[in-house]
């Protein structure tokens, strides 16, 4: 998990160096379609300017890579994969574009274990997710962190199947 | 009956009310000391006593696990007074200790009378006289039960105690979350709490009068204290992130507590009068579901400093913490039994959580029961049962078993999962 972080942020960095280089140039210059493809793409150039035009993603269209809005997570880990990542530099993107906009966070885990403990787990979650998008520029005032630990499976039932969908964390915009 | 040994008793109870917790044996224990209960006299209006007190009185002592109470229809005679009893009757059916007794209905008192008999030495063991109005029946009811086990086993009976749990039901979308309070045999339940987001987490406080407990009704973690009797409560704790983990102090002025307010979860102490909190415990991984020892000088806390959750103790005024259990990945959810001795736990190996039992003397570890997904677990005031949460199918249901693992028995709805049992404190 630390070492990820620590990719991450000279991941960010060269992206802020690059979007720094790049200031003279037009808004032209930043690829909107990149960001889907790399973690150091454009959104975070454009997040780094807090640049609304850049943010051509829209919240309500169902092909938006915005319209993934849930993170999963490997039994009793809060480790975020990179493609997981770079989903989140696309939202962190949205979020610095649109800073009137706020989030809930939404930390789950499987059924398995204590409750508390889950609570616990469950939160670590969401925090990784937060740090990820604060690290991406998101303030820390548009962010909510709750976690609901086991008590909301988002299936019901036992086993390795349902326990995947449930550990889990969910990314809710505010309005929507 | 009596020589059925190791066998599964059923013993299904019928329960006027869907909501309340029904109660089946599922497995009874050799050597169990047999007893008859006769029914009680009554002499009053109509034809039977408000309440069945001889029938509450054996299904508490079957449901010991201690005691095996002879059947209705096993019973030699109906004596109602000492006079009536013939003590060779009752020896030649190999029953050791008798019990009658009658109910006298004065105004709006009734008047409970009971007696025990060594049916052996053909003398009384014991016999007392309550004066209580109706609503209070059962729990005299329970009261002799309490009587009748501690003057035969020499320990203190846990009958005329309550359980605290909560209930869910509904479909996903729409689930309706329940705090309940409990007579030990499921009985009597009480509503506390009913909110359409999670509820979890009860604590009893000492004296048994409020609970503490997790609500997230305001979309978020919050920790209450709810006065009982009066259905008051007070919101205690709303800070940023995880409010969790009540655990009420032996001495019923503050409440451990879990708080991710200062960025990971960590353990705080509440004074319950001043709410100044002290942090308890200081590492970069999950700390957490603290409970107090009974004489309150440490607290047992889940932690996974070492890579994974285990229990770890740490004096409460605090200090270094010292790890607990290495048996197992998964050590979590403690509970203290009341003598201090013992700790009840979710214990996580091969792939199964079930409840284990840590003997603190010797470091033994002993796992009790057998479910995939067992948790919850919770002393008995006596220190002599551990009720806890298991899955059965698809649902939840809560079981209890001896501590010596000999005896158990399950508590389930009639609809609806059930979970986080709580057992209180002894009574007044």
């Amino acid at each position: 998990m630390k070492c990820n972080i620590s990719r991450l942020i000279v991941v960010v960095l060269i992206a802020v160096l690059a979007g720094c280089s790049s200031k003279g140039g037009t808004k032209d210059d930043v690829a909107v379609e990149d960001r889907g493809t790399s973690a150091d793409g454009g959104a975070v150039t454009s997040g780094a300017y807090g640049s609304s035009d850049f943010s051509s993603y829209s919240l309500t269209d169902p092909n938006s890579p915005l319209a993934r809005r849930v993170i999963y997570f490997e039994y009793d880990s809060a480790e975020i994969s990179s493609s997981d990542q770079e989903l989140l530099v696309q939202h962190s993107g949205y979020l610095v574009a649109n800073p009137g906009q706020h989030i809930t966070l939404e930390g789950h885990t499987d059924e398995r274990g204590s409750r508390e403990y889950n609570i616990a787990l469950g939160d670590r979650r969401a925090q990784s997710v937060e740090r990820i998008m604060e690290l991406n520029g998101v303030l820390p005032e548009q962010v909510t962190v709750v976690s609901y630990g086991e008590e909301k499976p988002a299936a019901e039932g036992h086993g390795d199947a349902i326990w995947r969908l449930n550990r889990r964390v969910e990314i809710v915009y505010q309005g929507q | 009956m009596r020589k059925l040994g190791l066998i599964l008793l059923l013993l299904a109870v019928v329960r006027p009310a869907w909501s309340a917790l029904t109660i089946e044996i599922t497995q009874g224990v050799e050597g169990a000391i047999p007893i008859a209960v006769v029914p009680f006299g009554w002499s009053g209006a109509g034809t039977a006593a408000p309440e069945n007190i001889s029938a509450i009185v054996s299904a508490d002592l079957n449901r010991s696990g201690r005691f095996e109470a002879l059947p209705d229809s096993d019973l030699v005679a109906h004596p109602t007074e000492a006079g009536q009893v013939q003590f060779q009757n009752w020896r030649m059916v190999n029953v050791d200790n008798l019990v009658i007794g009658k109910i006298v209905e004065t105004g709006q008192q009734y008047s409970v009378q009971f007696q025990l008999f060594d049916v052996f030495r053909g003398n009384q063991v014991a016999g007392y006289s309550f004066n209580v109005g109706r609503q209070d029946l059962r729990r005299v009811a329970h009261h002799i039960s309490d009587l009748i086990y501690e003057k035969l086993t020499g320990e203190r009976g846990a009958f005329n105690t309550q359980i605290a749990y909560v209930t869910t039901s509904g479909s996903p979308a729409n689930k309706t979350y329940t705090l309940l309070v409990a007579d030990s045999d499921g009985y009597n339940p009480q509503t506390i709490l009913t909110s359409k987001e999670p509820l979890m987490s009860p604590g009893w406080s000492p004296d048994g009068s409020q609970l503490a407990y997790v609500s997230f009704e305001n979309k978020a973690a919050q920790i209450y204290i709810q006065q009982l009797s009066t259905g008051t409560r007070r919101k205690l704790t709303s800070f940023k992130g995880i409010n969790g983990a009540p655990s009420w102090s032996p001495d019923g002025r503050s409440l451990a507590v879990t708080l991710s307010r200062d960025g990971n979860p960590e353990i705080y102490i509440m004074d319950l009068k001043s709410n100044a909190l002290r942090r308890l415990t200081q590492s970069a991984g999950i700390d957490t579901e603290p409970v107090w020892a009974p004489d309150g000088k440490s607290i047992v806390f889940t932690s996974d400093r070492g890579g994974s959750a285990q229990l770890y103790r740490v004096p409460a005024s605090g200090g270094q913490a010292q790890r607990l259990t290495f048996e197992g990945n998964y050590n979590a959810g403690a509970d203290f039994s009341p003598d201090g001795r013992k700790i009840a736990m979710v214990h996580g190996a091969g792939g199964g959580y079930r409840i284990a039992v840590l003997d603190l003397g010797s470091g033994n570890l002993r796992v009790l029961t057998d479910g995939r997904l067992d948790e919850s677990p919770s002393f008995s005031p006596n220190g002599s049962m551990i009720i806890y949460a298991t899955g059965e199918g698809n649902r939840e249901v809560l079981a209890a078993v001896s501590v010596d693992g000999r005896f158990r028995q399950r508590l389930s709805l009639q609809a609806g999962n059930v979970r986080e049992p709580v057992w209180s404190p002894f009574g007044k």
